[in-house]
């Protein structure tokens, strides 16, 4: 799968899509090949506020449990009901349907984050 | 019917429902001396679905499936972190001796005098290990010692006007349990970079003045760490925690490698937590038994729970329930008393310069391990013509046979083929093999491991399937791991 364009990414390999003041996040495939088979997700509740660098959530395979953190500072507006029921959406479909949740974010900036290349050069599939 | 088949020389156990009989039962109970009253439906139901099945065949049952355990006695089990050591018989001995083993926790205290002599003496020996003011047995294992010693830390904090302290920072390569502990005392955790496996020193101050200094509650470290290195900067570290006013809390997971060499409350540790099951050995494993007793520094000893064992000036011993600034209880009766007969017998036994043997020799286990698989298993942090050498374990990332076509998984599977249990893997970092030997296992035995090593290594260039398809002579192939996480099936459903 190639990684989106429109989508900006972070060492920790979470991708996030910003339109407006929302953005999406999810993991990359990178970090879904790594983590090998997806067995559960668990985001924190919507409405919950979050700090640059805090937990968004929790993703855990048969292999390791990683935290999902924020490069944002926000609220969790939303988060996707479907990868809790089926956590291999992660490891199938990372930047699409594998969506984790949605931030209302202070301060839209992908500052410090690299695009599509950058990480594509550091991290290849 | 069980699904594997089975690919031993022994047919597959059934599970014990698979069993039942109707109608069969395996005891008969003794004549009815009360008169018989039925039992309320509220509180019967329908019955419990248990399997009907006679003596023997319940005897038979688990006697096949203790066959089948893998344990420390028969076999080589470097699991790091756990210090699974030998666990000497004369423990078992001590705790089954009757006047123990037959207490109840509510005789009093004139006919107990033994089992209290017991505790007070193996609290004094914990004292004098840390090199602390005051234990406390209470604490059921290694993360309610780490929960029991961060209420008494935020007790403290609360008592001297500074409920805010509630930040509580652990490095990046911390046990789950440091973080899921301060969640549970309601502090928040942030993480403090590693560099090679040792705390990042300006991170640590960085992270002190982003939350601000008044915030900070604790900082927990593991030293040597989980990385298998003990920490030398620990001093410096203890300065700036205590610079800003917080405590330093020692999780003493690893303490197997400092005993009688190092005692944590000289490098600056104000409160910590022993694993006794672990270092002071008691069988463990499988959620169980362990026993965390904690040990803090004057200022804190006054929020510590009850009961506290004491000695009287007649040289007598009772339970001090009247601690008024105390955190209260925080288990039923005396802690785990099991684990700590234990825990004083080996303590005992060794002595004191028994227990320093058990520290060099743990150290020089892992040392020898990791000098022979150094050129075969790739060791990030291992490097002792630098002066860089292990602790009491270490951390292997085995890139090199990785890039060969296998994965740690294969790696491990294999190990299981030769009659070892793989260590931890995936952690402290990723892709790692994390081994932990012991001081019990004698030079015969490493380089038994070693050679196995070794020889996993070889069939990876010569015959990567018999790795790959790993394990090919257990009675069970690879579990369904992805199906079983997905969709446990966890009741009995005929």
């Amino acid at each position: 799968m190639t990684t989106p364009t429109d989508c900006h990414f972070s060492e920790s390999h979470e991708w996030y899509r910003i339109e407006g003041d929302i953005v999406t996040v999810g993991i990359t495939q990178f970090a879904a090949n790594e983590l090998t088979d997806i067995t559960y997700v668990e985001m924190q509740d919507d409405g919950t506020s979050i700090d640059k660098g805090e937990s968004l959530g929790e993703v855990e395979s048969v292999k390791t449990t990683s935290d999902v953190s924020s490069a944002f500072v926000g609220e969790i507006v939303e988060s996707n009901p479907a990868v809790v029921v089926d956590p291999s959406l992660l490891n199938s479909d990372p930047y699409g349907t594998g969506w984790l949740c949605k931030i209302k974010v202070v301060n839209a900036s992908a500052e410090n984050l690299m695009d599509q290349s950058t990480y594509d050069s550091k991290y290849s599939v | 019917m069980t699904n594997h088949p089975s690919r031993g020389d022994r047919p597959v156990e059934p599970l014990v429902f698979e069993k039942h009989v109707a109608g069969a039962y395996g005891v008969d109970f003794p004549p009815l001396d009360v008169p018989e009253t039925p039992v309320p439906h509220r509180v019967a139901g329908s019955g419990v679905p248990l399997p009907s099945i006679g003596q023997h065949d319940v005897m038979a049952h688990y006697t096949h499936l203790s066959d089948r355990n893998f344990s420390v006695d028969g076999n080589f089990y470097p699991l790091g972190s756990c210090t699974m050591k030998h666990n000497p018989r004369i423990n078992e001995w001590a705790a089954s001796l009757p006047g123990f083993s037959c207490l109840h926790p509510l005789q009093d205290e004139d006919c107990i005098q033994g089992a209290l002599r017991l505790l007070y003496e193996t609290r004094t020996m914990l004292e004098e290990i840390s090199g602390l003011h005051e234990v406390s047995l209470q604490p059921a294992a290694g993360a309610h010692g780490e929960f029991t010693a961060l209420k008494v830390i935020r007790a403290f904090f609360t008592d001297h006007g500074q409920p805010q302290r509630t930040v509580v920072l652990a490095p990046d390569t911390a046990h789950g349990t440091n973080p899921a502990s301060c969640t549970m005392c309601g502090a928040s955790v942030k993480q403090v970079r590693t560099i090679d496996g040792h705390t990042d020193l300006e991170h640590l101050q960085e992270v002190i003045a982003e939350v601000g200094p008044e915030n900070v509650a604790a900082f927990m470290i593991t030293n040597p760490s989980t990385a298998g290195l003990f920490d030398p900067s620990i001093k410096e570290m203890a300065e700036i925690v205590h610079g800003a006013g917080a405590k330093v809390y020692l999780d003493g997971a690893n303490m197997n490698a400092l005993l009688g060499r190092v005692k944590p409350g000289d490098f600056g540790a104000d409160a910590m937590h022993y694993n006794t099951h672990k270092t002071f050995s008691t069988p463990h494993g499988g959620g169980g038994p362990g026993s965390g007793p904690i040990a803090v520094t004057e200022e804190l000893a006054p929020y510590l729970p009850v009961p506290q064992v004491m000695m009287a000036d007649d040289g007598s011993f009772y339970l001090d329930r009247d601690r008024e600034k105390s955190i209260g209880k925080v288990r039923s009766f005396f802690g785990q008393f099991g684990v700590l007969v234990r825990c004083w017998t080996y303590i005992s036994a060794c002595g004191p310069e028994g227990l320093r043997h058990v520290a060099e020799t743990a150290v020089l286990n892992a040392n020898y391990l990791a000098v022979r698989l150094q050129e075969v298993y790739d060791m990030p942090y291992f490097a002792p013509e630098k002066g860089a050498f292990c602790a009491h374990e270490f951390v292997s990332v085995p890139q090199t046979l990785l890039d060969k076509g296998v994965t740690l998984i294969d790696i491990a599977k294999r190990m299981i083929d030769y009659g070892v249990h793989p260590p931890t893997m995936h952690w402290p970092i990723h892709d790692c093999l994390m081994v932990e030997p012991t001081e019990t296992e004698s030079k015969h035995a490493l380089d038994q491991f070693v050679d196995v090593m070794l020889q996993i290594a070889n069939e990876i260039d010569q015959e990567i399937a018999c790795v790959k398809n790993a394990p090919l002579v257990s009675d069970i192939a690879r579990a369904d791991e992805v199906g079983a996480a997905r969709k446990p099936v966890l009741v009995w459903n005929d």
